[in-house]
């Protein structure tokens, strides 16, 4: 309690000291050594610039949902499932019932963000942990989708989604592309590649900002946002940190992990809905492994698997790392298989530096 | 005699057949602090709880100011005032100072439709109060995992007085710590007396109790040896209560009077 036994920290120090540092030095890493391997094989072109920001997008859709939720304290497995389960939603309703496709979109988000409420639910009633409560979700949807699928169209791929949202008014929300105009004027003013041959001839190669990267930017920057600034995200840290605690001064711990989890589920249906729209078609498959995916960005984004820490920035950088490593690997030739293991040695490289981090917040107590 | 800031008559409190309280009565007056001493199990923690709703009381009334209480829950007891600072659950380590200061109750910042919290604010009065309890943060965004014991306590019992406590409990604040965080904790209770709060202190420590203490309460497997004014009982005597008498007498002789 006195001023000379408080020890000056330098800024170094204090700047290291925080979530996103193993992810911002991750990504560096990745784009070096990928610049270096696969330089010239097109990954940094514009449509190769495309390619992996879309597939980093998909992952940082789900992260930002999981990073909250794993903050709070809990854990979604369903996430995969939903995704699956949310498309094949969409593709029954739109195409084999023929409802118009903005009523099955909605629909979709209402039934899947009232499986999130129930996942919360269950987990709030019953205390379980919800690593359990939300693994038997994993499976029940992931059969309740193939099912469904089956027993309506004999097939687990349902197509037809593109026909069936022409001129719809919400679909162009998940599958459309803007700053198109921007896009063209980049190719006539010579700063971007344009189709040579075929009938698109005269376009640039890279039509514009597909709407899944928008979503995944608008919902890092309001995750971001409710985590750090506002009343709302203290009370996220408070109930991962020690719900017990947070309950003592009137936070109400039930409600925000409640909404934390219907939070997910709305993430997991918004990359359903933008992968539907893309493919134009829905599979009872899609989406497998996705929990687990959401879940290695959000560590590696620096957050603690024990909840009360980490960062929404930090798992989108975790999701752009995942993005990278994944295509780059394809652009450089290499067996993709690779990926897994990659995948796998980060996660522990992840988990340890986090760990040591939380000592020197902790100061080891 | 002023009615006291919180009576307590006559409680009792059972866990099926275990009786943790068998009728106790205790009150405490604004700006005094009042000891409850006891060893372990004897229902000290099972007692405060009923004060601050967390257990309600299987018989027995609660006054607040003279007025009957009925709490469902801490939220109602905290509504009237009553501040309850735990020993393990009062901060959260990874979280800042001042998002624990301020936790369950942030101020807000508005800008149109959204509201943000006020940091600014917040930082500067956390940094401020606790200032006034001696302790300097080195900035308001560090840890509570990187304070010692004694300052964590400390950042309790601000918030707690901050947040318009009239009476504070404290649950064995002193267990824990060493002697100049003690002395430090033990300065800050007597800050808050001089500010007109009512102070429940708990404590095995009779040394602790003698430096603060206006009264002293002694609870004995779920029943209150009799309360006691500063001045009217020696250390020794109280010891000897705790215990129970006689045992420790003898104990104590075959120790050298260390205990
Ligand atoms: N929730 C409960 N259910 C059943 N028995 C309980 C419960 N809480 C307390 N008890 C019992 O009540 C008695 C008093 O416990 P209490 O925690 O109040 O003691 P204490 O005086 O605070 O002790 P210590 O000094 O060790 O903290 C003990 O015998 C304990 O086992
Ligand atoms: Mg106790």
């Amino acid at each position: 309690m006195t001023d000379e036994r408080i020890k000056q920290i330098s800024k170094f120090r204090r700047a290291m000291i925080r979530p996103e540092l193993g992810a911002i030095a991750g990504a560096i890493l990745v784009f070096v050594f990928f610049m270096m391997i696969a330089g010239d094989s097109g990954m940094f072109s514009p449509k190769g610039i495309q390619n992996w920001t879309v597939v980093s997008a998909q992952f940082a859709i789900i992260a930002v949902g999981a990073s909250l939720l794993m903050i709070a304290g809990e854990f979604d497995l369903s996430v995969g499932s939903m995704i699956g389960f949310a498309g094949i939603v969409i593709a029954i309703l739109s195409v084999q019932w023929g409802w118009p496709v903005w009523a099955a979109i909605m629909t979709a988000f209402v039934v899947c963000i009232a499986l999130g409420a129930l996942n919360g639910f269950l987990v709030i009633k019953t205390g379980l942990p919800s690593f359990i409560v939300t693994l038997a979700f994993l499976y029940i949807l992931r059969g309740m989708t193939i099912w469904l699928s089956i027993t309506t169209t004999q097939k687990t791929i349902i197509g037809g989604v593109k026909q069936a949202a022409e001129g719809d008014w919400l679909a162009p929300l998940f599958g459309g592309t803007v700053l198109k105009g921007l896009f063209q004027w980049f190719a006539d003013m010579g700063m971007l590649d344009t189709f040579t041959r075929g009938n698109r001839i005269g376009q640039p190669v890279v039509e514009g900002v597909p709407m899944l990267v928008v979503w995944a930017l608008g919902l890092i920057i309001f995750g971001q946002w409710l985590l750090t600034k506002t009343r709302f995200g203290n009370w996220i840290f408070a109930v991962g940190g020690d719900p017990q605690a947070a309950r003592y001064v009137g936070v109400p711990v039930n409600r925000v992990k409640m909404l934390m989890f219907m939070f997910t589920a709305f993430t997991a249906t918004v990359f359903a809905t933008a992968q539907v729209m893309e493919f134009g078609s829905a599979a009872a498959d899609r989406g497998l492994l996705k929990e687990f995916e959401a879940i290695i960005c959000v560590v590696i984004g620096g957050a603690l698997l024990t909840g009360g820490y980490g960062s929404v920035v930090g798992a989108a950088l975790g999701a752009l790392i995942f993005g990278v490593v994944q295509q780059g690997l394809f652009f450089s030739g290499a067996e993709s298989s690779l990926f897994r293991v990659f995948l796998g040695t980060i996660l522990i490289l992840a988990v340890i530096l986090n760990t040591y981090i939380r000592r020197m917040i902790t100061g080891e107590r | 005699m002023s009615t006291p800031l919180i009576e307590m008559r006559d409680i009792e409190k059972h866990f099926g057949a275990v009786i943790a309280l068998g009728g106790v009565s205790f009150d405490v007056n604004a700006g005094e602090v009042h000891c409850l001493l006891g060893d372990n199990g004897a229902g000290k923690s099972t007692f405060i709880k009923t004060m601050s709703g967390v257990h309600k009381p299987s018989k027995g009334t609660i006054l607040i100011d003279g007025k009957e209480m009925n709490f469902k829950s801490p939220r109602d007891a905290m509504e009237v005032g009553i501040a309850t600072v735990y020993q393990d659950l009062a901060m959260i380590p990874l979280m800042s100072v001042t998002r624990n200061f301020w936790m369950g109750n942030e101020p807000i910042k508005k800008f149109g439709p959204f509201s943000t919290m006020d940091f600014k604010k917040a930082n500067e009065i956390t940094m401020v109060e606790m200032k006034k309890m001696g302790i300097n943060l080195r900035e308001p965004g560090q840890a509570v995992g990187t304070l010692s014991g004694g300052e964590r306590q400390t950042v309790a019992i601000a918030r707690a007085v901050y947040f318009g406590a009239k009476l504070l409990i404290l649950d064995e604040p002193t267990s824990a710590l060493g002697v100049r965080q003690t002395a430090n904790v033990l300065a800050n209770v007597d800050r808050v007396r001089s500010q007109g709060i009512g102070v429940v202190f708990i404590t095995h420590n009779v040394r602790h109790a003698m430096a603060v203490g206006d009264r002293f309460t002694v609870l004995n497997r779920g029943k209150t040896l009799g309360t006691a004014k500063r001045g009217e009982i020696t250390p020794e005597e109280l010891q000897d209560m705790m215990a129970g008498g006689q045992e420790l007498a003898t104990l104590e002789g075959s120790l050298g009077g260390t205990v």
